[in-house]
């Protein structure tokens, strides 16, 4: 397969939280939705923790904000302590993957604040067959990504289609689709799900505090408005005397 | 200028907004306090010890360490455990009334089992570490001493169930933290059946 | 004579009293200090300003409890803060969303004492203390933005203390002492949360306190640049002003209020600020072996990183040119030996340019773009101080800065591209015409006849 990565890899490259946003795929991000955020931590255990850490947040925490027993967590959920309160370390020592890998899976407990959830959606969306890469797969969002296709089996596999186009008096080769060379276990729709709620986890997980903060910043609002409401009124009396 | 100042109207706002903005500030102030609290993570660390006490001795004492404090555990002979019954008349608390321990502790011997002993080994006055000083010791605080501990701050006097001697400045017995036996050789410290975590 | 009987509270204050000046300072300073009556909007960001520093000295000391200046676990501190200390969210966000409230409050008080000529005589001295405090605060926010060690935080800090590089033969010894390494590192990590939790907020607080004071001493302008002092009642109290509490105080609390509203509604709706306030990239650890793909500034350094930037070898010629100008245009100023040394002094300039790196002069441009601020009381030659009697050339040029300060301001938060930087420079010419020009505009410039007295 010939295959050159050119301008849209280029733009949708790595680091840059914004860095092509409009070629990105769009999250639907629901702190709401607990349901979702439960599917999505399982995914999470079942699948990231093997190789990634979530080094800051603890399974105890994890548990009270997605409303999961802590006996349901330290059963289902903990492979790596037996302490709820841990945090969510990685089995994996950081030299073996840096062997395995070139790089050190990085922790993911703030990954959604770095990357952007529509960028790791696009992410967990876009892996594709590539014999050139040592783990045989590629990705759209994150060229030459030193990450397996580990929801593969969920997925299946994917190959890009390409197409070539003079631009400019270069032969540039452009990423046009992905289409599907072997079903998984889920159909894209569900698969589109579990990336999802996946998502919708690791922006949870990137900022516990959001699941109160709008709330509370609501009653705080309207305080507010309040006191400046009597503030005001208090100041045009005041001024009374000056007017 | 106006002509005439509606003092009552100027009072009443006056009052309002300072009480609208006083409550603004305390409860501004609740974080700020909470902040101080203990962090998950501390309690985290601060949640429940286990010991081993399969190689303690009949008479030897081991030190547990549970939330940065030192937590005893001595195995009483037959004569120790003896030679606390004799001194219900001298110790200040004797039924452990006014001190701390969970309620299977609150018995003469402040134990759950009479052979162990599982204490803070924090002087209740001041917070230092009592020594144990056994019976017919070279520094004895006392000629007829059955064994206790004494600590070496303040000369508070305890006697094997940290049962404080009267005339002493530490107020109460030495506290029990919970704790529970996993198996008979296992101890889980700062935990037990109604608490578990 | 008769014991007369006092409420308790009032024999304590006269105790007090006898033995420090309680009741004298609150009254110098706020019931018996007279402001104009006709403060407007832009009067209420001096004392939003004392309130910010107010909130950043209390949560930076809250963080400071749970912080770890330490390159392994800086950013984990943070994190733990964010995550297992009870309302550490809170409290951060209150400090990271209260550094940007502050040069917010502080560009809109200076643009406030730009339109009134408040630094015109005799406020000039409050003026440059005010451009000291500014200083302070760009140093306290540079070294407050390493502690997060995140890949922002390493990399911004890396790029600035670079500059110093710039400078010729001592640059490079420099840049190495400001660090205490070959590179940013643990130790520059160290000192620099020494620098931002005590040196920074004491000289601060000092010269905040020297700012008023001087300010109490003159009184203050107003929109109208009336000198209030002029005209006094027969018991001394100037007619247009009032005491300052009760009436500015009830006022200043609605604006706080006001501030609070949007400060408040920022930290529990948009704390990152679409990756303004907090940068997307500083939730990556440092990594010093590889740089995000794009770096900028926090906005609010970013006019002047636009400047620096905009300094390219062939924008020489501009400034060559602009330079050569400046001296004709002045030459009638210049008398007897200055004929003689301006001359000589722009071609050793103009040569200078040419032979030193570009890349000194971007950052000698950068540093008098902030610096040049202090000058504003003898570059302006107007007769009147507000905005509102001066002619049209002031309030074009005022317009022309505001826009361009604020394109560069756009400019330094974007990838440079060959327009973009031609629009920087076009932005630094025009910035720095506002202030080298205005000797000439606001002397030529109509005025409107200044009132005896304050309007309203």
């Amino acid at each position: 397969m010939k295959f050159r990565l050119l301008p849209l890899l280029v733009l949708l490259s790595t680091g840059a939280h914004a860095a092509g946003g409009e070629n990105l795929m769009h999250a639907e991000v629901d702190l709401g939705n607990r349901a979702s955020l439960q599917r999505g931590a399982r995914t999470f255990v079942n699948y990231c923790v093997s190789c990634h850490s979530a080094g800051y947040a603890r399974y105890s925490r994890v548990a009270s904000d997605l409303g999961i027993p802590e006996k349901v967590v330290a059963e289902n959920m903990m492979f790596t302590t037996e302490k709820v309160g841990d945090t969510m370390q990685v089995a994996m020592r950081k030299e073996d993957g840096e062997a395995w890998f070139g790089v050190a899976p990085p922790d993911l407990s703030v990954i959604a604040r770095a990357r952007g959830a529509d960028w790791l959606t696009t992410f967990l969306s876009t892996f594709y067959l590539d014999p050139k890469r040592p783990a045989g797969a590629n990705n759209l969002a994150f060229p030459d990504t030193a990450m397996p296709h580990v929801l593969w089996e969920l997925q299946g596999l994917k190959r890009a289609s390409t197409e070539t186009r003079v631009e400019g008096g270069r032969e540039v080769t452009r990423v046009v689709g992905l289409e599907t060379v072997s079903a998984g276990l889920q159909s894209d729709e569900d698969y589109a799900g579990t990336v999802r709620d996946l998502v919708n986890f690791l922006v949870y997980l990137g900022e516990p505090a959001k699941l109160v903060r709008y709330k509370i910043g609501f009653w705080v609002m309207l305080f507010l408005f309040g006191f400046f409401w009597i503030a005001y009124l208090l100041k045009k009396e005041y001024w009374r005397d000056v007017h | 200028m106006s002509d005439e100042v509606d003092k009552d109207r100027r009072r009443f706002l006056t009052v309002t907004a300072s009480a609208v903005g006083g409550a603004g500030a305390v409860a501004a102030a609740v974080p700020f306090v909470a902040y101080l609290e203990p962090s998950a993570r501390t309690k985290a660390i601060g949640g429940p010890v286990e010991a081993d006490i399969s190689k303690l001795q009949p008479g030897e004492k081991m030190i547990a360490k549970w939330r940065g404090k030192p937590i005893w555990i001595l195995r009483r002979t037959e004569e120790m455990i003896q030679s606390v019954k004799g001194l219900d008349g001298r110790v200040v608390d004797p039924n452990s009334d006014s001190s701390e321990q969970p309620p299977y502790a609150k018995n003469e011997l402040r134990s759950r089992k009479p052979e162990y002993l599982v204490v803070e080994g924090l002087c209740t006055h001041l917070g230092c570490s009592p020594n144990l000083i056994l019976a017919g010791a070279p520094d004895a605080p006392e000629a007829d001493w059955k064994g206790g501990f004494l600590c070496p701050c303040h000369g508070s006097k305890f006697d094997l169930a940290a049962r404080v001697f009267t005339g002493m400045p530490a107020p109460t017995n030495l506290p029990v933290p919970r704790h529970e036996y996993i198996t008979d050789t296992r101890l889980r410290i700062g935990a037990d059946e109604e608490n578990p975590a | 004579m008769k014991a007369v009987s006092r409420p308790w509270y009032a024999a304590s204050l006269e105790w007090v009293d006898a033995r420090f000046p309680l009741t004298k300072m609150w009254d110098e300073h706020l019931a018996k200090y007279y402001a104009p009556k006709n403060f407007n909007f832009w009067y209420y960001f001096g004392s939003l300003a004392l309130l910010v520093l107010v909130i950043q000295i209390g949560t930076g000391i809250w963080l400071t409890m749970n912080y770890k200046p330490d390159a392994e676990r800086a950013f984990e501190s943070v994190e733990y803060i964010m995550r297992d200390v009870e309302w550490g969210w809170f409290i951060r966000y209150m400090h990271s969303t209260g550094a940007s409230a502050f040069f917010v409050v502080i560009y809109l008080h200076m643009f406030r004492g730009m339109i009134y000529g408040s630094y015109k005589t005799p406020r000039e001295l409050i003026w440059l203390i005010g451009m000291l405090i500014y200083l302070t605060l760009m140093g306290e926010a540079f070294f407050g933005y390493l502690l997060p060690w995140g890949q922002m935080s390493f990399w911004g800090a890396k790029v600035i203390v670079s500059l110093f590089g710039a400078i010729p033969v001592i640059g490079e010894w420099l840049s190495t002492l400001v660090r205490g390494d070959f590179g940013i590192s643990d130790v520059t990590l160290n000192r620099f949360f020494a620098l931002h939790v005590v040196a920074m907020p004491l000289i601060l607080c000092a010269l905040v306190v020297v700012h008023i004071l001087a300010l109490h001493e003159v009184g203050s302008n107003n929109p109208d640049g009336v000198e209030i002092k002029k005209k006094k009642g027969p018991d001394g109290v100037p007619l247009d002003g009032i005491p300052f509490h009760p009436y500015y105080t009830v006022k200043d609390i609605v604006g706080v209020a006001g501030f609070f509203i949007v400060y408040f509604g920022i930290i529990f709706f948009a704390p990152e600020v679409g990756g303004y306030f907090i940068e997307h990239n500083n939730f990556i650890p440092a990594d010093p072996f590889k740089t995000p793909s794009h770096i900028a500034p926090v906005w609010y350094f970013t006019p002047y990183y636009s400047v620096l930037r905009a300094t390219t070898s062939e924008f020489m010629w501009v400034v060559a040119i602009g330079t050569v100008l400046l001296v004709l245009l002045y030459w009638k100023e210049f008398k007897g030996a200055w004929r003689l040394v301006v001359p000589i002094a722009a071609l050793a300039l103009v040569g200078g340019y040419f032979t030193i790196d570009a890349k000194f002069w971007g950052v000698v441009l950068m540093g008098l773009s902030v610096l040049i601020f202090c000058a504003l009381p003898w570059l302006d030659r107007s007769q009147v101080k507000s905005i509102r009697y001066r002619g049209p050339l002031t309030r074009i040029a005022l317009a022309v800065f505001v826009v361009s300060f604020l394109v560069l301001g756009y400019l330094g938060t974007k990838t440079p591209t060959v327009a973009l930087t031609r629009a920087a420079q076009v932005c630094t010419v025009l910035y720095f015409a506002y202030f080298l020009l205005m000797p000439i505009y606001s002397r030529i410039d109509t005025t409107k006849p200044v009132p005896e007295r304050v309007t309203h």
